[in-house]
């Protein structure tokens, strides 16, 4: 079952067509990574499923209901690609907020601190804190209130390899809960924790299936030189 | 609309406020200095003093809350945390009511330490009641904040926020009848006047000096009170889930 359906997904942003026709499903309870290189789109594909983008054309349904729907916001958690939290506040300081504006029971703060294992700087300033501190920041709070769909662009950049582990972890544990997760990342590396993938070139979609299956299909070993052979594969079909 | 989340907003702007101490310090020490400089300049005319001393009251809390909230509101923008925030369940008007509230609640503590200076230590005597004074400081400081959450839209760096101030407010101050009395200007001068909304502002001011508090009194606060509303609903349209 998909969680997220794209049809004929249309996005000029600037005069420039981004996206010209996408059209791709996000299964649920899995963790779907989003790769391509950057500038492929992938930011845009996250921001009109999550209802921020403007779109010129075609249809995303989220959990049932149109991307951005109000009843919506409550049930998609969104981290945007650069740390999007006060930095003049602390951790715990940013939390409370955002569960206040959620709704959510103040207990969920603590919580939500722990399983980014911020404890120990819950009431640090957040613009003292490490680039890689930043991101969970900002991860804890698309993670707050548990929400059914999760969409982070790059969660995990600029995190050191023990942090990456923890997090996919996380991950991992939320998809066993039966939340449904979709990560962009350029790493090619990661793609072997996803459950599924959709490669993402020049805002369309390359190929989707597990990294075993693309690997198989291309013959490579890695999924580098899969992409690689892929988009040699598009170019002479085209 | 949700109180909840007003509320949310509005503790948030002001903890985020309260952690920024030099702000603060300026936001409340600046009119302090200026107040005390212009008494001492008119030492000589204690009247004009007395004429000016309290529209001026009333315009700092205007001027320093347009600043403060288009810069914040810009932050906001820019940061991700608006688009964030587009993503959950928070109306456009709480968002911009919180800030209201958070900037209305700092204008009436610098309206109460200004005002015990000008009225206690610098002498500033005003024949309607001082708490008058300090309410419509309050009022100011909202107009200011909504015209300055409405601008912040229109610009993309922090340098153009503040080019703001002086396109949009000094004119208002410049034509207000400080300077010049509004019934001296040139007809087209005086028409530019009435469409401004600080003129209003400080034409209660001026009315509260001389405690002549009637029907039109009650207009111009009618006025500031509209300008303050549109200028949010103004706000509310350039807030906007979508974006390119």
């Amino acid at each position: 079952m998909a969680a997220v359906a794209v049809k004929d997904l249309r996005v000029v942003r600037g005069g420039r067509v981004v996206l010209p026709g996408l059209t791709c499903e996000v299964e649920a309870g899995a963790v779907t990574g989003l790769l391509g290189p950057s500038g492929s789109g992938k930011s845009t594909l996250l921001r009109s499923i999550v209802g921020v983008q403007r779109v010129a054309g075609g249809e995303i349904d989220v959990l049932g209901a149109p991307a951005g729907s109000r009843r919506l916001r409550s049930r998609v958690g969104y981290m945007t690609q650069a740390p999007s939290v006060y930095g003049d506040l602390t951790v715990r300081e940013n939390l409370r907020f955002f569960a206040r504006v959620l709704g959510l029971p103040v207990t969920v703060v603590d919580e939500t601190i722990e399983a980014v294992a911020l404890a120990d700087h819950a009431d640090w300033i957040v613009g003292r804190l490490s680039g890689g501190q930043l991101t969970r920041v900002s991860l804890a709070t698309a993670l707050l209130g548990s929400p059914d769909l999760l969409v982070l662009d790059e969660p995990t950049v600029g995190l050191d390899p023990v942090l990456r582990r923890d997090l996919w972890t996380v991950f991992h544990r939320l998809t066993g809960e039966g939340k449904t997760l979709l990560v962009s990342s350029h790493v090619m590396d990661e793609a072997d924790r996803c459950d599924h993938l959709l490669l993402l070139r020049e805002g369309r979609l390359l190929a989707t299936g597990t990294s075993a299956e693309l690997r198989a299909r291309t013959g490579a070993e890695k999924l580098d030189e899969a992409f690689l052979r892929l988009i040699d594969e598009a170019g002479e079909a085209a | 609309m949700s109180p909840r989340v007003t509320w949310a907003v509005a503790v948030r702007v002001l903890s985020q406020l309260r952690r920024d101490p030099r702000t603060l310090v300026l936001i409340l020490g600046v009119p302090c200095l200026l107040e005390t400089l212009l008494e001492q300049i008119f030492k000589q005319r204690g009247e004009v003093f007395q004429h000016i001393g309290a529209p001026l009251l009333g315009m700092f809390p205007f001027v320093t809350m347009f600043l403060v909230t288009s810069i914040t509101m810009l932050r906001e923008r820019r940061s991700g945390t608006l688009e964030r925030l587009m993503t959950m369940p928070l109306g456009k008007l709480d968002l911009l009511a919180g800030y209201g509230i958070a900037f209305a609640v700092l204008a009436a503590l610098q309206a109460a330490v200004v005002s015990a200076l000008t009225f206690g230590l610098l002498g500033l005597d005003v024949a309607g009641p001082y708490w008058l004074v300090g309410v419509l400081a309050v009022a100011n400081a909202v107009l200011g904040t909504a015209l300055g959450l409405f601008v912040s839209a229109f610009a993309q760096t922090e340098f153009q926020a503040v080019q703001f101030m002086p396109a949009i407010v000094l004119p208002q101050i410049i034509l207000c009848g400080l300077f010049v009395p509004r019934d001296a200007m040139a007809g087209w001068l005086h028409g530019l006047s009435d469409a401004l909304p600080f003129t209003y502002a400080y034409d209660a001011l001026a009315r509260t000096t001389t405690n002549s508090l009637g029907g039109s009194f009650a207009i111009d606060v009618a006025v500031v009170a509209g300008s303050v509303l549109l200028a949010l609903a103004l706000g509310a349209v350039t807030l906007r889930r979508r974006t390119g």
